[in-house]
Formats: structure tokens, C-alpha cells, sequence
């Protein structure tokens, strides 16, 4: 009966309800989206590495080498030595070292040249190694090892020829054509930066870049003569002892061969965060005013139908109803408005964070889940209707009072 | 359709009169106090209490059915003492005892002619049992037709809209009915055709009635005729909403 009552009630006030209801949605969305992409960001951060130690390229800002030879996102400032990557390797706290070399691009996707101690040693998430989902590891110089949304974008399979083109952008006038490499092996997913890599090895990403002579030369006899590699963009260290690591990172700071910087990737980490975090505290500010300046909205329409609604509420009282009966009447309705933007909301956020999921992954690298409906959320849900409930006391305080004095000549 | 009986009465001594009003003092502010002294209505009696305007009738109406409280004195209907219950026990009350109909807006406009009579049947928590026969009943006597059971109480005509609300008022077999004014929106041959069917059908559920009116056209209907000024003194005037 009450849901009925409610409404037909609405129903007829559909115009305002209608205008009032998507205001609330469109709040509702920022917040949830807000709060969303704050948890998974966080958490797609957080899988991104693990186990690695120090990073060292070559001296910059501690957050760009974290980027760039982390998250795969801006430049390179500068290169290192590969003496520095053979000094580094030798040194006896050390565990293992992996020497990335970063600079050109496949339709957008990063390539990184690399050697097999990545797939040996780099880890992710909870310390988990990369799982290759079919082929193998490149052992020729013109192999490729690809990461699962590269191969979801662009449908390659194993033995499929690439070419490589210089430079990073999405397009490049420069394609390293004459020498195609062939997919080796495809990652499965990781949920991090590495699924939009495509994996080379390291002494193909040096060869590419000879003079066309030489590197016809060496695509016809890929055994000719052996090129060394002169120049990498950063190493990623693991140590034997983690106590080592602020000997090592100052011995790396200090050394006098070649121009080097170490940084503590879970340092860098959180000073990206902290940059990330107060984006996100403004965002979230900004959702709770615009949902406050809504449910201020919803109570100033139920407020101002309520002069209209006196000869309905003299009804009411005259079938019996209590004051507190019309009161909860008006939360109510109220609350019904309310939970249906959350619905809406949740559905619009889902549609959206689909959509918008290439686009989030490709420009800043986030991936997230399109599943809004986290404990999170779910409190975030609370605190919306219950804001709602307290908003709607003013309106609903009102019709009480006009319970309370309707009289039966009401005209 | 049977009248629930909360307030059981001594069968042994006199019969219990359905309305006892005793030396009832209300006032809306302080210099213009409204007092009642003795009046008494038997059950079954149907009154017409008419008087100008101002008179004090609408204070009575809703000192009777409980939305009003009086200052001081005492109100027994069907023998249970009005001042002693509290609001919600008040609200109750008339809930399951009392039938109101108003010069108009006597009905939730965005509700249909069912769900205007379903809510007052779920507010006096009467059983829903027969319910759709009891409406039957009452459209029949009503002479109202079944295609307006659906239809939003806003699309129907005054006259319709008057007699969706006596029907509403009997739905829950009350034992008192108030009415104010009831007829003023209706023309001649609609106004007769109206009383003579309240009327009917108070004679026939054995209702008491307390017809409030200043038309005096309508006296020839009622055998009691009170004027309100008959036990009614005191500076009248009647407060505006």
C-alpha cells in the first residue's frame, strides 16, 4: 500500500521528480567513478611491480624513471652505459639484473628491448612471474614477445611478422621496415603495463638502428657479426639483501664511470601516489558538494510541493494517519528517488568505465575492474541514502507540522 | 461488514449515548476561548447542526474526531473518554470509528477511486477480507458505475467525487459520521439525489450522523435539527487555516 501510495505520488510529479532524479544521478556517477578509480588505480599500482629492489637509469626525476621504465609512460631523458649494466650485474649483492632498453613503438604499444632474465626474473602483483600463454621466449635477434592487449588490439598470433616503428607516438613516420620481427611468444594477462609491451630482445632494438646496409646484412645472416650493445635505458636490480640497498643506491649515485641514478621503487611509488592522492581528495570533494547540492535540490522540490500538498495531507489525517506516518511518507519518497539514481548510477558508471576502459589503460595506464560493486561502494551507498534521509527531514519536518495542524475544513 | 467493538458497553444500564459533550472549552488563541456546553447524541441519530458561519461548527467537527484537542472539558464517544487517549491512541480511533467527508478534496488526487478506498482500510488495519465485495455493495448504493474503480479520482466529476467519498467514509463501518458542508459544490437535483442517499444509507447501517451545514434547505431531510448556538457561547471566530 505505502509503496503504492509513494508512487503514484511521484508519478504524479514526474516533471520535477524526473529533473530532480538526474541530477542525483549525475552526482552519484562522479562519486562512484571517483571512488573507483581511486581503488583500482591504487590497486593496478600496486601489482605493477614487485621484487624489484632499485631501478637505475640515468639521472633525472626519481618519479620519471619510475614511469618510464616502470609504467611505460613519458620519455627517456637520457641512456646509460651497458658497461654500468655489466658493472652492476658483477657486483656481489646483487641477485639479478635486467637491463631494459626503451624508444620505439608498435601502433602505440611500447617496445622494450630486453633479455631473458626479464621473464626469469621480473614480478608483478604478489610476487608473481610472467606467464607466457603460448609460444616461447625470443631467442633470435628479430623475435618478439607480446603482452595480452596487444594482442587483443591487434589480433596477432604466434609466428605473425611486426614491424617497429622509431619514436613513441601512436603514429611514426619512421618504420624500421626492413627488419619485421616474428611474435614468438604471447604473455598472458597481467593487469599491468606489461600486457601493452612488446618484448624484444635486446641486441635487436641496437641492430635496428644500424645503417641499412648493415642491418641488410645482418636480417639475411642473423649470425654474421655480432653488434654490441652500447647504449640501455635504465636496469632493474634485485639484491640478494635488502639491507644492502641504501649501500648500493649510494655507490650507484657516487660512481664516477658513467652518469647514474638509483631510486627505491616503492619510494617513488609513494610519492606518485601522494601527487595521485590529492587529485583524488579534490575529486572526492567536489562529488560530495555536487551530491549535497542535489539532495539539496531534492529537498527543496519536496519543500515546495508541500503548500500544494496540505488538502492531501488533511486527508490522510482525517483516514487516521499519524503525523509521523506523513513524515516518513516524505522520507520516503524521498529515499525512493535517491535509490533509484544510485541504481541508475552504478549502471551509467559500469557503461562508462567500459567505454572508457582503452582509453584509462592507454593514456594512464590504469586498469581497472568494471565491477563498481565493492565494499566501498556499497558504504558509499549507505552514506548517500542515509544523507538523503537527513536532507529530507526539512521537507518532511514540514509536512509534519501541517499533519499536526491540518484541520478537517482544510480549503 | 461487522462494526468492531473496542469499547464494549454495559449492556445493564442505559444505553451509551455516541457523542457526551461536557462544558468542552477550545480556543485558538487566548481572548476568544470557544465553549461547549452539555450535548448529547444518541447512536443511530442523524443531526443537522447548522449555524452561520464562524459559529464554532467546523471547531466542533474537529474536536469530535480527535484532531483537535480541547483545552478543557469532556468528549465521550461510544462511552470512551477523547481526552484521555493519546494522539496516536486519538488518531487510531478514527481511524477505525470515524467516517469523514468534507466540502471537497475529500480524496488523494494522483491515487485511484480503489487505492483512495484500500488506504483507508489499510489506515483503520480493518481486515482486507470482502473487501471487493463491500466496495460491490457500496458503488451499487452509491448508484456510482464500476469502470471508475481504476480511474485517478481527479478525471472524476464533483458530484462523482462525493459519492467516491461517502463510499470511502462507510468502507471501514464507522459508527460515527462527521460531514461538513458536503453538498456546497453540487447543484439542486445533485444535492437532493446526495442526501437522500446518505440518508439511506445511514438508516440502513443503523450510523450516527453529525450533518454540519448552513444551508437550511437541506432541515427537511433530518427529523433532529440542532442550531449550534444551542450549546455553543463564547467569542466565534473562526481561525483561518
Amino acid at each position: 500500500m505505502l509503496t503504492s501510495i509513494i508512487w503514484r505520488s511521484l508519478i504524479s510529479r514526474r516533471k520535477t521528480v524526473v529533473l530532480t532524479f538526474l541530477s542525483l544521478v549525475v552526482s552519484i556517477s562522479v562519486l562512484i567513478s571517483v571512488d573507483h578509480i581511486r581503488s583500482q588505480a591504487k590497486e593496478s599500482f600496486n601489482r605493477t611491480i614487485s621484487g624489484v629492489d632499485l631501478i637505475v637509469g640515468a639521472p633525472s626525476g626519481e618519479l620519471n624513471l619510475l614511469l618510464y621504465s616502470i609504467f611505460r609512460m613519458g620519455s627517456p631523458t637520457n641512456n646509460i652505459h651497458y658497461d654500468s649494466f655489466t658493472m652492476l650485474k658483477a657486483n656481489k649483492s646483487v641477485a639479478w639484473a635486467i637491463p631494459i632498453s626503451l624508444g620505439d613503438s608498435h601502433h602505440g604499444f611500447r617496445v622494450m628491448g630486453t633479455n631473458a632474465d626479464y621473464f626469469e626474473f621480473f614480478k608483478y602483483a604478489n610476487k608473481q612471474r610472467l606467464e607466457l600463454a603460448a609460444g616461447e621466449v625470443f631467442h633470435g635477434p628479430f623475435e618478439a614477445v607480446i603482452g595480452a592487449d596487444v594482442v587483443k588490439k591487434l589480433g596477432y598470433q604466434l609466428g605473425d611478422k611486426i614491424v617497429l616503428s622509431h619514436g613513441i607516438g601512436s603514429t611514426s613516420f619512421v618504420h624500421h621496415e626492413q627488419a619485421p620481427f616474428t611474435v614468438s611468444g604471447i604473455i598472458a594477462a597481467t593487469g599491468t603495463p606489461v600486457d601493452k609491451t612488446v618484448h624484444v630482445n635486446l641486441a635487436a632494438i641496437e641492430a635496428i638502428h644500424l645503417p641499412p646496409a648493415q642491418l641488410k646484412e645482418l636480417v639475411q645472416d642473423p649470425h654474421s657479426h655480432h653488434h654490441p650493445t652500447e647504449k640501455i635505458t635504465a636496469v632493474l636490480l634485485g639484491l640478494n639483501n635488502r639491507f644492502a640497498t641504501f649501500t648500493l643506491q649510494r655507490h650507484i649515485n657516487t660512481y664516477q664511470d658513467d652518469r647514474l641514478m638509483a631510486v627505491l621503487p616503492g619510494v617513488a611509488m609513494t610519492q606518485l601516489w601522494s601527487l595521485m592522492g590529492n587529485i583524488e581528495t579534490i575529486l572526492q570533494v567536489i562529488g560530495f558538494l555536487v551530491l549535497l547540492a542535489s539532495l539539496f535540490g531534492l529537498a527543496t522540490m519536496l519543500l515546495a510541493t508541500m503548500n500544494e500538498r496540505q488538502k492531501e495531507i488533511a486527508v490522510f489525517r482525517i483516514l487516521g494517519a499519524s503525523p509521523i506516518f506523513i513524515l516518513s511518507l516524505v522520507i520516503l519518497e524521498a529515499l525512493v528517488i535517491s535509490f533509484m539514481a544510485l541504481l541508475t548510477a552504478f549502471i551509467v558508471v559500469t557503461f562508462l568505465l567500459m567505454g572508457l576502459e582503452g582509453w584509462l589503460t592507454a593514456e594512464y595506464g590504469l586498469f581497472l575492474n568494471q565491477n563498481v560493486f565493492t565494499q566501498d561502494s556499497l558504504n558509499l551507498s549507505l552514506i548517500i541514502l542515509g544523507a538523503t534521509a537527513v536532507t529530507a527531514l526539512v521537507p518532511g519536518v514540514e509536512a509534519y507540522k501541517k499533519a499536526l495542524h491540518s484541520q478537517l475544513s482544510a480549503k | 461488514m461487522t462494526i468492531k467493538d473496542k469499547n464494549p458497553i454495559d449492556s445493564q444500564a442505559q444505553p451509551t449515548p455516541a457523542i457526551e459533550l461536557n462544558k468542552v472549552v477550545h480556543s485558538y488563541s487566548k481572548d476568544s476561548p470557544l465553549c461547549f456546553s452539555n450535548w448529547t447524541v444518541e447512536v443511530g441519530q442523524q443531526v443537522f447542526l447548522y449555524g452561520d458561519s464562524g459559529s464554532g461548527k467546523s471547531t466542533l467537527l474537529n474536536i469530535l474526531s480527535g484532531i483537535l484537542a480541547p483545552q478543557k472539558g469532556s468528549i465521550k464517544l461510544f462511552g470512551t473518554e477523547m481526552t484521555n487517549l493519546s494522539n496516536s491512541q486519538r488518531d487510531r480511533f478514527r481511524a477505525e470509528n470515524i467516517g469523514v467527508v468534507f466540502q471537497q478534496f475529500n480524496l488523494i488526487p494522483y491515487l485511484s477511486v480503489e487505492k483512495n478506498i484500500e488506504l483507508a482500510v489499510y489506515l483503520a488495519r480493518s481486515s482486507k477480507q470482502q473487501l471487493s465485495t463491500s466496495i460491490q455493495h457500496l458503488m451499487a448504493a452509491l448508484k456510482l458505475p464500476n469502470s471508475i474503480l481504476h480511474t485517478p479520482v481527479s478525471s472524476l466529476s464533483v458530484g462523482q467525487q462525493q459519492r467516491v467519498a461517502i463510499m470511502r467514509a462507510f468502507i471501514n463501518s464507522p459508527k460515527l459520521l462527521l460531514i461538513d458542508e458536503p453538498t456546497s459544490a453540487l447543484d439542486n437535483t445533485a444535492k437532493h439525489a446526495f442526501m437522500s442517499l446518505l440518508i439511506e444509507m445511514c438508516q440502513a447501517n443503523n450510523t450516527t450522523m453529525v450533518f454540519v451545514s448552513h444551508d437550511t434547505a437541506l432541515e427537511p431531510f433530518f427529523s433532529i435539527r440542532t442550531p449550534i448556538t444551542s450549546f455553543c457561547s463564547g467569542h466565534t471566530i473562526e481561525t483561518v487555516n
